[in-house]
């Protein structure tokens, strides 16, 4: 990315307003409305997870790493997807370390099982995975990519882990967040997700943005794009949303279009260059043609 | 200026009537939210409320006509004045046929048919049902719990065999004095396919419709969490009753559902549907390697090109596709319908469910990829 990246700002210190915040979040170059302003904020100020919903490529997950940089923490992500299970999500022992140690305790004569026992299950034996990792770190931003993917199973986790912010290791006892985590969870709604994880949550449904919005967002991101073509690639986006296609294209797709189309020199959105640079944008064959024929032939 | 808790109390109030999610969780997570905002902001009231009473795209247009209702303040009067109960449309049913009386009388209560009054029952078209017998059937229906064959599942579980379970192996040795002497094993397990019910309810199905839905509201209650079921109205517009189906009491959900489908016995669209149930459900995944049933006679007023190609789209990713047509039962039926012959080369099962014992054959069909 070409914009300047401004230092991170010190840690613990909130915006004071949802204006405030969204300034701080064009700074790094995501420009939000006022709904998305307001929702980060009060996810922010209440320390309640954001639940976002929207068509795929509107900008949820790139939220999460701006509020990232925004607060200058690390952002720790979990990709969710069929599956998912507490030892990759939550914590796993590490288990070559433990045989190593009970064959080196049993090499020194050790004998006392329950002792043995005792050390086995130590912190150091347990292996952090996103959600520990981010309990335990300071401030952070906790990024639950996709949650529709994972099975109802792993819902019950997560649920557990944000309600209260702690959790339980049978062996170890109870790991407590000093400061919870700004958790930002999105969903494409692939499957409904269960009502008590979204009555934790802050819910915000993303929509693809207005014309003049995804002008600005591609002018913020790709500065080296002239402005009429910035504005042709937006009135383009729209109308390929408005065409029924497979699956229209959001401004992530936007931004790679505008961006395939700088790398090649383009200054005007043409149908030749438009076709060249299609595949940026729609990624089945039939949406190609209709999209196409929607972007030229008589609109 | 009012009290926020009793204007906000009173807006959740509004919201739940219009049936909206206002339990008293969200209603203390707006107040809190309000907290940190403007309260004499309208836009922040808005975003407050928006971000705490809502859960799901379609909870939106409401939430807007819940405020602009409330906050417009000519409706708002806020005390204990009660809304009316949303108005119950009876689940329409063909008039039926009446019997000629096959030996004596028909029994006065259906509950004391004889055992091989239900057997011939099982059979009988139900949309020939006098109420007695169709209550009887209804009955039967309500424990006709379907439920899709089994895929492998990414999760595993204890075995005998497979992969190694280190936690489970590191415990023994434990046991054993550190000593890895037995070796524990887990295996992927399975778990069921989802299903996914797509039930005509247009004018030409409505005798069958009721028992179709029956059929579903026990497939939905027969889910759980692990084994999901999904069921649509399907007319001139899509109507997802998953939530409906879910009441426990057949006749409350049957009621609910009429009250959802806004076309009830009104025209089908069966391409334009089936297009849209893809698009917004189907492609982002509740299609995905499930078991897709459509309850339809396959009558198509628009023009049946679009129905193959959505047919074909939905074959493409749905694990089977099986289509129930009531009207494949009578005698010197062919499947000549527009909609019912594009549709029919996609398809991994043809079958009827115009009876009871159709209906239990549905079942099987959507539980036994075997059994054809």
């Amino acid at each position: 990315m070409a914009h300047s990246i401004p230092p991170p700002r010190p840690a613990g210190v909130l915006p004071a307003s949802p204006g405030a915040l969204a300034e701080l979040l064009d700074e790094h170059a995501y420009l939000c409305d006022d709904g998305l302003a307001t929702a980060c904020f009060l996810a922010l100020r209440m320390g309640r997870p954001l639940f976002l919903e929207g068509e795929a490529g509107v900008g949820k997950t790139e939220l999460a790493k701006t509020l990232a940089r925004v607060l200058g923490a690390p952002l720790i992500r979990l990709q969710c997807y069929e599956g998912l299970d507490a030892s990759q999500a939550l914590y796993d022992w590490d288990f070559p370390r433990q045989i190593l140690h009970l064959r080196a305790a049993e090499a020194a004569g050790a004998t006392d099982a329950a002792r043995l026992e005792g050390e086995l299950y130590d912190r150091r034996f347990l292996l952090a995975r996103p959600l520990l990792r981010a309990l335990e770190t300071s401030p952070s931003v906790l990024l639950v990519d996709e949650v529709d993917r994972a099975d109802d199973e792993f819902e019950a986790f997560l649920l557990e882990v944000l309600s209260d912010f702690t959790i339980s290791v049978p062996e170890l006892g109870t790991i407590r967040a000093e400061t919870p985590p700004v958790v930002v969870v999105t969903s494409n709604r692939t499957r409904e997700v269960h009502d008590a994880l979204k009555r934790r949550c802050l819910y915000h449904w993303l929509e693809h943005p207005s014309y003049d919005r995804e002008v600005a967002i591609i002018r913020r991101r790709l500065p080296d794009a002239a402005g009429r073509l910035a504005g042709q690639v937006a009135r383009a986006a729209a109308a390929l949303r408005a065409a029924d296609l497979l699956k229209p294209p959001g401004v992530a797709e936007s931004l790679d279009w505008t961006e395939a189309l700088v790398a090649l020199g383009v200054r005007d959105l043409d149908p030749d260059a438009a076709a060249l640079t299609l595949g940026a944008v729609l990624k089945y064959r039939e949406d190609r043609d209709r999209g196409l024929a929607a972007l030229f032939d008589g609109g | 200026m009012r009290d926020v808790v009793e204007t906000v109390v009173g807006f959740a109030r509004t919201v739940r009537a219009a049936g909206g999610r206002a339990d008293p969780e969200r209603v203390q997570a707006m107040l809190t939210a309000l907290d940190h905002l403007d309260v004499l902001d309208p836009r922040d009231v808005y975003w407050a409320g928006r971000l705490t009473l809502c859960a799901d795209p379609e909870d939106l247009p409401r939430y807007d006509r819940c405020f602009v209702a409330y906050f417009s303040g000519r409706t708002a009067v806020p005390g204990p004045r009660r809304t009316p109960p949303p108005v119950v449309r009876t689940v329409r049913v063909a008039p039926p046929v009446p019997d000629p009386p096959s030996n004596g009388d028909a029994p006065a209560d259906a509950s004391v048919t004889s055992a091989s009054g239900v057997e011939v029952l099982r059979h009988r078209d139900v949309s020939r049902l006098g109420p007695d017998e169709r209550a009887e059937i209804n009955r039967l229906i309500a424990v006709l719990g379907a439920s899709a064959e089994p895929r492998r599942s990414r999760r595993l579980t204890p075995a005998s065999s497979g992969r190694l379970d280190p936690a489970r192996t590191v415990r023994e040795a434990l046991r054993h004095g550190g000593e890895p002497a037995v070796l524990r094993h887990r295996a992927p397990r399975t778990r069921p396919r989802r299903l996914v019910l797509l039930v005509d309810v247009s004018g030409s199905m409505s005798p069958y419709a009721d028992a179709l839905l029956r059929f579903a509201h026990a497939a939905v209650r027969a889910g759980t969490a692990a084994r999901r079921v999904e069921a649509f109205g399907v007319g001139t517009r899509l109507t997802r009753v998953t939530r409906e189906l879910g009441t426990r009491d057949p006749d409350a959900a049957m009621r609910a559902v009429a009250a959802a489908i806004p076309d009830w016995s009104g025209g089908t669209r069966l391409g334009e549907e089936l297009k849209e149930f893809l698009d917004r459900f189907g492609q982002r995944g509740m299609a995905r390697g499930a078991v897709v049933v459509i309850a339809s006679d396959g009558w198509e007023r628009g023009d049946a090109t679009l129905l193959g190609e959505q047919m074909a789209r939905l074959a493409r990713l749905a694990h089977r596709v099986i289509w129930a047509n009531p009207h494949k039962a009578r005698p010197g039926y062919a499947p000549l319908a527009a909609g019912m012959a594009a549709a029919l080369p996609h398809l991994s099962a043809f079958t009827s469910g115009h009876s009871l014992a159709a209906l239990e054959e549905l079942a099987r069909l959507i539980g036994d990829p075997g059994h054809a």
